[in-house]
């Protein structure tokens, strides 16, 4: 029923048009008018009631100029009866017939209850007409459906399955003997569970929780089985898909539910948990996919596992300044033995020159950068402060430099 | 007009309406959804569009039917597959844990005379299996552990719940299709400890990482020093002696010769390096 949403009021437009026309021939042949007494219709029509009468029409169709002081008159009425009469007002269109009025006709009795309108109208009767245009306009509306390219429809013959009509213009009995149902089947609907930004926690097989919320991308495969099957399709796609996902997050660790290979993996499981169940149900149902929007830990715990993250870069920092240092050491390895090699090289050419050579040498270095004393060796003891003064006093004036022993 | 042609008709027109009332009075469509008892006098006489599992739709006994009218009444049954859903409730486990539980169980009606008789509305059936669903469901779930109950047994658990639901619901002519633990979850305080003992594994997890990352530390840098300790050794082991000589050199050059000049060196003469003084 719903499918026809406007249904009365397209009846109700086009009756209108039908009868406007109607009135419109009727008003072609219109005895009213100027000079039109003598018309052989207007003359013979004695108000026995054969013609029906175009009466009514004259609160529509406004009177003619031509006889404007007097107001338009009966035709029908006998020539004898001149009084004016006024023009007929809506209370009059609509009062029930009294007895013994001017227009007196037989039948005018037994109507009563009906208003006069339908009654009486053009030529014999328009009343049939109205109908006859309602029943082809009814016709038309409920035999031609058109389904768009994304929907299909479901026919019913007096509730009873018949076909399923494809996109396109399909034509049915009318409507109370075949009803048509058309919906979208084709188009992906979305539920994104938990809805809002509310936390959904679930228990992971380590007796963990975890901060879960997914989307659940489904279509209909099947509009007939999707219509007939289920009592509520939608709410048991939702509630399956929570029980799927529940099962599936409980077989998994934290860490898996969180990391990237885990997360694809509930994935995989709740899709093909749900197309399991939903398949049994024979609900017509295709689990297009389910994708994991967010898994974190709890809010109220969110802290720790932030310090776990800290823990980890502490971790890495320690091991990268090891790692620095040995490269340090062992560069500086390489070096002092590389160096080593190159000298002793040339050392094995000629050991002893080169030794004195490199004793001298050093000692040079040595003893020309320091205070240096030479004392007569055996029993030699003697007090030797002037030195001893003149670095002091040196020292005193070159500031506190460092390594003052 | 009209009223003449009742008054001339008016047999013929009561005969119509009288055979319409007639007709829409005995005819009955019944939809693709829905089963209807036919209950005649209070007796429930027999079904139309009963429930048959193989069945497609469109060769149903849905659309029109007939029935004696007056005598007959139609109780409409839906035919479609239902749903009773379990209130959150705290079961206990095995291992006498609480647990929060939710739970629903798909069901339909396949014997619609039964139903009308036990219960007489999917309402009622719906009321009456629900205390069915959590007892049995009690008894279940209180024969397995917690951790059981995460993981592969939740399946087994589902599916004795579904039978023994559905033993009870044959009484009321319904079918138990599919029971699904929707949750299995700690109640509210639980959840409390579990966040203390999550937050605890946590920083556990942290400290571990620490000492982890400085052990790790500690044996690159072991390792670093046993290579070079290796390096040394294989270009300084060619000549041992002339390594002594070399070191010792260049420590008097650090020790002695880069600073400026703070030490007083008291010689021998006998020193080796004032051999030449003696001058012979």
């Amino acid at each position: 029923m719903s499918t026809y949403p406007s249904y009365n009021s397209v009846m109700k437009t086009v009756g209108d048009a039908i009868a406007r026309g109607v009135l419109a021939m009727a008003g072609r042949r219109s005895p009213w008018g100027g000079g039109d007494k003598n018309d052989p219709e207007s003359s013979g029509g004695s108000g026995s009631g054969d013609p029906a009468g175009d009466g009514d029409g004259q609160a529509e169709t406004p009177p003619p100029s031509g006889e404007a002081p007097r107001g338009p008159r009966n035709p029908w009425l006998p020539q004898g009866e001149q009084r004016p009469r006024r023009s007929a007002g809506i209370e009059d269109i609509f009062r029930p017939r009294e007895p013994g009025t001017q227009r007196g006709g037989p039948g005018g009795g037994g109507g009563s209850g009906f208003p006069r309108l339908p009654q009486r109208a053009g030529g014999k009767s328009w009343f049939p007409i109205i109908m006859g245009g309602v029943a082809l306009v009814w016709l038309l509306v409920t035999t031609t459906h058109m389904v768009g390219p994304k929907e299909q429809g479901i026919v019913t013959t007096f509730g009873k399955y018949s076909h399923t009509i494809d996109p396109g213009v399909s034509l049915t009995l009318p409507w109370p003997i075949q009803n048509v149902s058309v919906t979208d089947v084709t188009s992906i609907k979305r539920d994104t569970i938990p809805e809002g930004d509310t936390e959904k926690l679930m228990l992971t097989s380590d007796q963990n929780l975890v901060d879960l919320s997914y989307l659940v991308r489904w279509n209909i495969n099947n509009l007939k089985l999707f219509t007939f099957q289920l009592a509520d399709p939608e709410q048991t796609v939702r509630e399956v898909a929570e029980a799927a996902m529940r099962a599936s997050v409980a077989e998994v660790t934290l860490q898996e539910a969180m990391g990237g290979a885990g997360r694809a993996q509930i994935e995989q499981n709740v899709r093909q948990r749900m197309q399991a169940i939903l398949d049994a149900y024979r609900s017509g149902v295709l689990i297009q996919g389910v994708e994991i929007k967010k898994a974190d830990p709890p809010g109220k715990v969110i802290g720790a596992f932030q310090q776990v993250t800290a823990a980890q870069q502490d971790a890495q920092r320690d091991l990268s300044n090891a790692q620095a240092w040995a490269q340090q050491l062992l560069a500086r390895a390489q070096g002092d033995a590389t160096a080593f090699d190159k000298v002793f090289e040339q050392y094995k050419l000629a050991p002893e020159v080169t030794k004195r050579r490199m004793y001298y040498e050093t000692m040079e270095r040595v003893l020309s950068s320091n205070d240096k004393v030479v004392v007569e060796a055996n029993g030699v003891t003697s007090y030797l402060p002037l030195p001893e003064v003149k670095r002091r006093q040196q020292q005193q004036q070159a500031a506190p430099a460092p390594g003052g022993q | 007009m009209l009223g003449n042609f009742w008054q001339e008709q008016k047999i013929a027109l009561i005969a119509i309406v009288a055979v319409v009332v007639a007709v829409f009075s005995s005819v009955v469509i019944v939809p693709e959804t829905e089963q209807a008892v036919v209950v005649r006098v209070g007796e429930p006489v027999r079904v139309i569009n009963r429930f048959a599992p193989k069945t497609d739709f469109g060769s149903t006994g849905a659309g029109l039917s007939l029935r004696i009218p007056f005598l007959e009444r139609l109780v409409r049954i839906d035919k479609r597959m239902m749903t009773v859903d379990m209130e959150r409730q705290q079961v206990l486990s095995a291992e006498q844990l609480r647990l929060e539980v939710d739970a629903f169980a798909r069901f339909r009606i396949i014997d619609p005379v039964k139903m009308v008789r036990t219960a007489g509305s999917t309402e009622r059936v719906k009321e009456q299996l629900q205390p069915i669903f959590s007892s049995v469901l009690r008894q279940e779930l209180g024969k397995r552990t917690f951790q059981s109950l995460l993981t592969a047994d939740r399946g087994v658990a589902m599916k004795e719940i579904r039978e023994g639901l559905d033993r009870q619901a044959r009484e009321y002519g319904a079918q138990v299709i599919d029971v699904q633990i929707k949750r299995a979850d700690l109640p509210e305080g639980a959840l409390e400890s579990a966040f203390s003992r999550m937050q605890a594994a946590r920083e556990q997890e942290a400290t571990t990482i620490r000492a982890q990352g400085q052990k790790s530390a500690q044996i690159i840098r072991a390792e670093a020093e046993a290579r070079a300790a290796n390096i040394y050794a294989q270009s300084f082991g060619k000549d041992p002696g002339f390594y002594d000589f070399y070191r010792a050199m260049q420590s008097y050059d650090y020790t002695f010769a880069n600073k400026d000049g703070q030490s007083t060196i008291i010689i021998s003469p006998d020193n080796d390096y004032l051999r030449q003084f003696k001058g012979h």
